[in-house]
């Protein structure tokens, strides 16, 4: 048999994120395994013979160990991220080691969303290759007796060439680390010409493991002793248990225990739902014993949300003056005067993560200390909530990080892991919280709702006068604030103040909208509703002006320039402006070669087939697309072609961005397709994948074409920006095939599917 | 009692004999390869071989099972990795990876009856499994790979 059965009789496996390594590598590799160490400062980095920063150490073996300090759900971010210290150092990319960390403020942020892992770490991770290759070179110059600016490195080897001398990384190891850890002034990083992996890229560390079942995710962490629950949440936000059975859950065969989670108090953050446990000997049973429970439930105030109704109260909030967000110029004083305006209402509903590992967390809490294995997109959070929900000290919170069975945003909210810890402390073991998908789906963060409000006076070009936009969602920090109604400006930034029009009116405006259900981060958050508005306001307008629609979308950007923010609040994702500027150019470069590599107005489409085109940045990085589509007298869509181009400046992993932007076009094709979650008398009305359907291949693009512009510009993020511009382009293509235009999404809305 | 064969070895269980497969596999013989992912049959995560034939293992009752035998990613292959695998890895299919290996599981059957599918073959083959992640085009790159592999 294999080696994964064996491991399963042992005390367990957890640690590792690749199983056969738990039980043939054993204590070497996964030191510490059971739920009642502490790992703090207790990595093989650390142990290693020369370990000059809390990311890598090198064996007298000459292995180098590096630490993933950011999680890895699908993005290759566990690879990329050491890949570049591996270059620095220039080390063999064959005897580097990857250890996941621990939640650990040590290694600086570790909240893996927003697509800046490489662009905030990219110099870190310089730096700490930099720094162990300038001791080693210290240290063979010491041994030979030369001066260390004769020496020079060649793949795990310091070299000394005019005496043809070589030493590898690991016999230096041990006297480079008596050498003082030099301070970033003196480190030399190496010339791009000197580059052995940064712009070429690798394929996942994790790769074999991957498609052998060996990698553990969060749903494959198990610990001797450990117990199983599902947990039945309040169906409505905030609402709490009245009654339920506690006799006839205990009658099912494996059901062990029945433990009532408190509800949380307002405003929910990453704080439990609350509910009814059942704690079972499997998962099953578990599941069983649940649906045993006839609990009675107290609805509280979110029972009166209908999303019909709630779609028609954001629309009116949108058709009347709002917060003005940004203004240039005086576009009422332009509609006062009348002439050829346009308007438009654009819609999106909420939308559910549902990635495909529902949420789930293994928990130990003993003499004190709370020990967790997560999938986990943010560990320093599960450490927060973990130890105020325990009433602990933070240090006290011990979370490892699995492989993430996907996460999109979902999986930085940590309440499913606090979950697990207070069932565990309440029954004195470990325990697994194990969240069905009709879960997953049902108590989700969703992505908001929104309604967007367009209008536009046209001059005698057909180029815009003045142009007006609002916008109305539920905000993200209503689960932090439930008085919070207003778009903040980190989502306002999100393709909605940063409209990039070269525009003499301009007034971008945002209303209010209170939230029902927990609001939350999805993949490029709210740049999918206002990149959807944006983009396809301009495809409507550019037919209204009986222009092309790329000629007339590249007209409205304009002539390269960088957009001024004067007065506007805009963080730019946390980016320096002077270091990332908002340049138009380059958002025109990438619309112009995917026009050219899409061949664009060369080709000829026949009855029910066109093409669309939109354009945005998001996460700092310029894309744009373009999109295919047939549509049959049926109404199906099928979506024969995309081509993307990017510009996210220097990509240090090529495959695996295509692959992201591929991704990309296929969550987009969800959302477009069927993305909708909807609630009735507060409740979630769907459930499983049934009613809330994901994108199959049979109606995902045949192709998509990525291309990536060369650039030096500073690394941008790559996980997110694909999504905002196909969902517009993809319904401008639909306009282009039918001639009908897509206003609310899903498509199914127009009788498309 | 109920007796299968799981991946060449006789077990026995003695639980509910309505549990799901895939809880009996993960839970129990510990063989966590084979993922949860929607509990209706409705992703195609949890895809086995049962007696050779792609089977969703969360819908397939211990009661069904007796008698058969069952291969999971875990026995797929008895030496090194299986053409499905090797071209899963070589066109660079992954990205998260949960439902990677119900969809190797259900390409390897389909092409243990296939030997050179059509597009349309393909999609029809692996329709009932979701990738969240957007890997489709290289699932369909990879099936092609392995069957000429294969042939």
């Amino acid at each position: 048999m294999s080696a994964i059965e064996n491991v399963s009789r042992r005390r367990f496996l957890a640690g590792g994120i690749v199983a056969a390594g738990a039980l043939v590598l054993g204590v070497r590799y996964y030191p510490k395994l059971s739920g009642d160490d502490k790992l703090r400062h207790d990595t093989n980095a650390d142990h290693a013979s020369l370990h000059p920063s809390a990311y890598l150490g090198i064996d007298l073996d000459g292995t180098v160990w590096i630490m993933a300090s950011r999680s890895e759900m699908g993005t290759t971010s566990r690879t990329t991220l050491p890949l570049v210290v591996a270059d620095e150092l220039d080390a063999d990319w064959k005897r580097v080691k990857i250890e996941q960390a621990i939640g650990d403020k040590r290694y600086g942020d570790q909240n893996t969303d927003g697509s800046h892992s490489i662009r905030s770490f990219y110099f870190a991770m310089r730096e700490a290759g930099a720094t162990a290759r300038f001791m080693l070179i210290q240290a063979a110059a010491k041994q030979w007796g030369v001066a260390a600016a004769e020496c020079e490195t060649d793949l795990h080897v310091v070299v000394h060439r005019s005496t043809n001398r070589r030493a590898g990384y690991g016999e230096l190891a041990a006297s480079a680390a008596k050498f003082p850890v030099p301070p970033k002034e003196e480190l030399k990083l190496k010339p791009k010409s000197a580059w052995r992996y940064i712009g070429k890229g690798e394929v996942s560390y994790d790769l074999e493991a991957l498609v052998t079942g060996k990698a553990i995710y969060g749903m494959d962490a198990r610990l001797e002793g450990m117990v199983y629950a599902s947990v039945e949440r309040p169906p409505v936000l905030g609402g709490k248990v009245k009654s339920y059975d506690d006799k006839e859950p205990l009658k099912v065969a494996g059901v062990r225990q029945i433990i009532p989670i408190d509800p949380f108090q307002p405003p929910p953050a990453f704080q439990p739902l609350g509910g009814i446990a059942v704690i079972a000997d499997n998962t099953w049973a578990a599941f069983q014993g649940r649906k045993k429970l006839n609990i009675s439930w107290d609805n509280g105030p979110n029972e009166t949300y209908n999303s019909d109704s709630y779609k028609s109260e954001l629309r009116a909030t949108s058709h009347n003056p709002c917060k003005v967000v940004r203004n240039i110029g005086d576009a009422d004083a332009v509609f006062a005067k009348g002439g050829k305006v346009y308007e438009a209402d654009y819609y999106v509903p909420l939308l559910a993560h549902a990635a495909m590992e529902p949420l789930v967390a293994l928990a130990e809490f003993k003499d004190g200390k709370a020990t967790l294995w997560a999938p986990t997109q943010n560990p320093q959070a599960v450490q927060d909530i973990v130890s105020k929900e325990l009433g602990i000290a933070k240090e006290d919170v011990i979370c490892h990080v699995t492989l993430l069975g996907g996460g999109f945003g979902r999986k930085s909210k940590p309440d499913y892991v606090a979950e697990a810890a207070v069932l565990s402390r309440k029954m004195g073991r470990p325990v697994k919280v194990v969240w069905t998908r009709e879960d997953d789906i049902k108590f989700d963060y969703y992505n908001a709702v929104a309604s967007m409000y367009m209008k536009a006076a046209l001059g005698a070009n057909g180029k815009p006068t003045a142009w007006l936009q609002r916008s109305v969602f539920p905000p993200i920090p209503s689960i932090f604030d439930v008085n919070a109604v207003y778009g903040d400006p980190a989502h306002l930034q999100q393709g909605w103040t940063d409209i990039p029009y070269d525009l003499p009116n301009l007034r971008v405006e945002n209303g209010p909208a209170k939230a029902h259900v927990r609001i939350g981060w999805l993949r490029s958050v709210a740049n999918i509703y206002h990149a959807f508005a944006i983009q396809c306001f301009t495809n409507e307008l550019a037919h209204a002006a009986g222009r092309d629609p790329l000629d007339y979308l590249l007209d409205l950007i304009g002539q390269p320039r960088t957009i001024d923010f004067k007065g506007v609040e805009y963080p730019n994702y946390g980016a320096a402006l002077d270091a990332y500027p908002w340049e138009t150019g380059r958002l025109r470069h990438v619309t112009e070669l995917v026009a050219e590599k899409s061949g664009w107005g060369k080709r000829k489409y026949g009855k029910g087939t066109g093409v669309g085109i939109a354009a945005h940045r998001s996460f700092l990085t310029y894309v744009a697309t373009v999109v295919e589509v047939e549509v049959n007298d049926q109404g199906e869509v099928r979506i024969p072609r995309v081509d993307v181009a990017l510009d996210a400046g220097l990509v240090v992993n090529p495959e695996a961005t295509r692959a992201q932007f591929e991704g990309a076009a296929v969550f987009g094709t969800s959302v477009a397709r069927s993305g909708e979650i909807t609630a009735t008398k507060g409740v979630v009305d769907q459930s499983n994948f049934q009613d809330y359907p994901v994108a199959r291949i049979n109606e995902v693009p045949d192709q998509t074409n990525v291309y990536i512009v060369e650039s030096d510009a500073p690394p941008a993020g790559v996980g997110e920006p694909g999504v905002p511009p196909f969902i517009a382009a993809f319904c401008n293509a639909i306009f282009a095939a039918t001639g009908k235009r897509v206003r609310d999404l899903p498509i199914t809305k127009l009788g498309l599917s | 009692m109920i007796q299968l064969t799981v991946n060449g070895t006789e077990e026995s269980f003695t639980g509910e004999p309505e549990m799901p497969l895939l809880w009996y596999l993960r839970d129990i013989l510990g063989l966590t390869g084979s993922k949860f992912g929607c509990g209706v049959g409705l992703c195609g995560a949890c895809t086995v071989h049962v007696n050779g034939q792609a089977t969703r293992s969360c819908v397939t009752a211990m009661r069904d099972a007796a008698g058969k035998e069952v291969a999971t990613v875990e026995g797929l292959e008895k030496n090194g990795l299986h053409p499905v695998q090797k071209a899963w890895m070589q066109i660079n299919v992954p990205q998260c990876g949960y439902c990677q290996v119900g969809q190797i599981m259900q390409a390897a059957a389909l092409l243990n009856s296939k030997k050179k599918p059509t597009d349309h073959e393909i999609d029809d083959a692996m329709s009932g499994n979701i990738c969240r992640c957007g890997t489709y085009q290289r699932i369909r790159a990879a099936i092609k790979a392995a069957s000429v592999e294969m042939a």
